[in-house]
């Protein structure tokens, strides 16, 4: 219906049009034309520097042209008759170059290649299952000569214990470890409780029992070695690591 | 905890003044070891070197300077200088004159000398132990060895003449000379089992395991040591035989768990150690063979480091956290009347005197944060929990065991970052360092 009044409402343009040229006086006769000075006809150049680029790197471009009256360039649009522009092509491209002129065209083209960024450096899943696994099932620590689950153990390990319920196929061992204060037997026993307590913790959690083995280190494997309250702090853990 | 640690202060202030009182200490301490008694004023004189063999001077260097040290390590001898000897060097009943070492300044009870010989690769030594002030009738011992001629030989020589004087003049009690003493060493890269001698020559290594290996319990036979050993699936006692040189089996030592600190019956015939098998480090018992295996404590937290009464294996002393901090506790061998024998502090690593009277253990009686305790031996008489500290101001001291002789203590004494082994009268004089590479660690010594 509305492409219909359209249609009618051009044409009625049109031969209005017509009509009022028909209506036009009449010129006087054309003198025949001049003989034609044959226009010279246009030259075309285009270079690219460098013509071999890193993605990401950059490239001028330089043209030259005479004669012409329109210049283009491909993927630029219009352009100077002669000029200098950087451009940073992602991927390797031909600069195609189109001048026109009275004389007829002239083309020119200069092609960049891009090389794909070297295959490295940062890989699409981030980190190794070991890394990951370090990252989310953090160590607990406890007090001096005892094995109770601390309060700021307990988030730790809830947060170990989610980790562990979404990646059921990792098995761990716990290890259980003391200072250097007291006997090495009696640091064996501690240590075995400790790590025990922490099982016990990430059962209760929800993890299975098969999935955990326990170990004691007393304290045959310090963390670190000085006679400080940070080291003996240091040393009194319970530490997970992947059961291989 | 920490009420209960200050309400026994004055208790301990008490008891310990009580026993530094010098005269009581020893009386009590000494009874029953021999080391109460009046020390027998020794001469132990160089030998005779008789022949002209070229190896006879060096063999003979080693023997008397053997001889002197088990004699003075004896505990029961005061021992002559030997720059207050008499000149000459008499290498027979004949050629001794006796009231020369009887009066001032020699002074000697008892006199040991005689002669020796290497010929033909044999070594060939008399010896004799004369009364110096009976001159009627002054021949206490006379003996007569013959051995290949090694150095060696020549002190396990001079070690049989000692100990044959120590068993006749230190109240029957077998002397130690010819005893062994099993370690822990770090010296070879892991922590292996090692032996030495009691005096701590011929230091060699035992296990070469390439793990971590601790706690080493000589068997009274002397034919093979436990351990315990951390493998893949945690902690077993494990079995090295002397005899055939070799790791052999102990099944009752590897279910999963902590299994450690293996502790030998006096006749050999069973095995305590700290298992967690059932889910909290308890003592078992188990066989030599390792059947019979059977739990004997059932308490929440640690319990571990038994050692048998030797005098009639039907107790023993251990470690145990059921309270807090470890404390000595003893108990009948089936898990009744179990008795705490310490009363605070932290205690650690009991082992029971030969006689059965004492145990010996490492007791830091001011243990906490920040308290000024020293971890110190001790030893305490069973009957009436009296204790006596043998080890003061001296590094961090632990696992003493007690010689078969009941005189002496071996044990551990961390200086800095250094543990070496050290031993000492079982009155706390006479402490000597054993070992001196490496570090060294939970001495063990043989029962015979």
């Amino acid at each position: 219906m509305k492409f219909g009044q359209k249609m009618l409402v051009s044409a009625a343009v049109l031969i209005a049009l017509v009509s009022v040229a028909g209506c036009k006086k009449k010129v006087a006769p054309v003198a025949p034309p001049p003989p034609a000075v044959a226009a010279p006809a246009p030259t075309a150049q285009i270079t690219a520097t460098p013509t071999s680029i890193s993605s990401g790197d950059q490239v001028t471009l330089t043209w030259k042209t005479t004669d012409a009256t329109s210049v283009s360039i491909d993927g630029l649009g219009d352009v100077p008759s002669s000029g200098v522009k950087t451009v940073t092509p992602t991927e390797s491209t031909t600069y195609h170059l189109v001048a026109k002129g009275d004389g007829g065209s002239a083309e020119a083209s200069a092609r960049v290649t891009v090389n794909p960024p070297p295959a490295v450096a940062v890989p699409t899943n981030t980190m190794s299952e070991e890394e990951e696994f370090r990252a989310n099932v953090q160590d607990i620590f406890y007090d001096y000569d005892t094995y109770d689950i601390r309060a700021d153990a307990q988030a730790t390990l809830s947060h170990d214990a989610s980790y562990l319920a979404s990646h059921p196929n990792i098995r761990v061992v716990i290890g259980g470890y003391c200072d250097e204060r007291g006997s090495n037997e009696y640091n064996l026993a501690l240590g075995q409780n400790r790590a025990d307590a922490a099982k016990n913790a990430l059962v209760t959690a929800g993890v299975a029992a098969s999935r955990i083995r326990v170990i004691s280190y007393g304290k045959e494997k310090p963390f670190c070695s000085e006679s400080t309250e940070e080291c003996w702090q240091q040393n009194r853990r319970a530490g997970f690591s992947i059961d291989r | 905890m920490k009420f209960r640690f200050q309400l026994f202060l004055p208790a301990f202030a008490l008891l310990s003044a009580l026993i530094s009182l010098p005269a009581q200490a020893q009386d009590w301490v000494r009874t029953g070891s021999n080391l109460g008694s009046q020390p027998i004023r020794m001469a132990s004189l160089d030998f005779k070197p008789v022949g002209g063999d070229a190896q006879t001077p060096a063999l003979k260097a080693t023997f008397d300077s053997t001889l002197f040290n088990d004699l003075r390590n004896a505990g029961i001898f005061d021992m002559v200088s030997k720059s207050f000897l008499p000149p000459g060097t008499p290498g027979s009943p004949q050629e001794i004159n006796l009231s020369s070492y009887a009066n001032e300044p020699v002074n000697a009870s008892m006199a040991a000398f005689g002669a020796l010989s290497a010929s033909g690769g044999r070594l060939t030594v008399y010896g004799w132990l004369f009364d110096v002030h009976n001159q009627a009738n002054p021949q206490v011992l006379g003996k007569q060895y013959n051995e290949a001629a090694s150095m060696d030989m020549a002190r396990t020589i001079a070690h049989r003449f000692a100990d044959e004087i120590i068993a006749r003049l230190g109240g029957g009690v077998n002397g130690i000379a010819e005893t062994k003493i099993y370690f822990i060493s770090t010296r070879s890269g892991s922590k292996e089992v090692w032996a030495m001698d009691y005096d701590g020559e011929n230091q060699h290594q035992v296990t070469h395991l390439g793990t971590i290996s601790i706690s080493p319990r000589i068997s009274p036979d002397g034919s093979r040591v436990a351990f315990a050993s951390l493998g893949k699936e945690g902690w077993s006692i494990r079995m090295f035989s002397l005899d055939l040189n070799r790791m052999v089996s102990f099944p009752a030592g590897t279910a999963g768990g902590a299994n450690q600190s293996p502790a030998w019956s006096s006749d050999g015939a069973k095995l305590a150690f700290s298992s967690s098998r059932s889910g909290d480090p308890e003592i078992w018992i188990s066989d030599a063979s390792g059947s019979g295996l059977h739990r004997v404590t059932a308490f929440r937290g640690p319990d571990v480091a038994p050692t048998w009464n030797p005098r009639t294996n039907a107790q023993i002393a251990w470690v145990s956290g059921r309270t807090g901090l470890p404390q000595i506790y003893v108990m009948d061998q089936d898990g009744a009347n179990v008795q705490r024998m310490t009363d605070g502090g932290y205690a650690i690593s009991p082992s029971w005197s030969p006689n059965g009277q004492f145990l010996t253990f490492s007791w830091n009686r001011k243990y906490g944060p920040g308290a000024p305790g020293g971890q110190d031996i001790y030893i305490m008489d069973i009957a009436s929990k009296r204790w006596l500290q043998l080890t003061h101001d001296a590094g961090s001291n632990d696992f003493p065991s007690w010689a078969p002789d009941g005189r002496h203590i071996v044990f551990e004494r961390q200086v800095g970052g250094r543990t070496q082994i050290w031993s000492m009268l079982a009155d706390g004089t006479e402490q000597h360092q054993l070992t001196t590479t490496g570090s060294n660690f939970m001495p063990n010594w043989s029962w015979k």
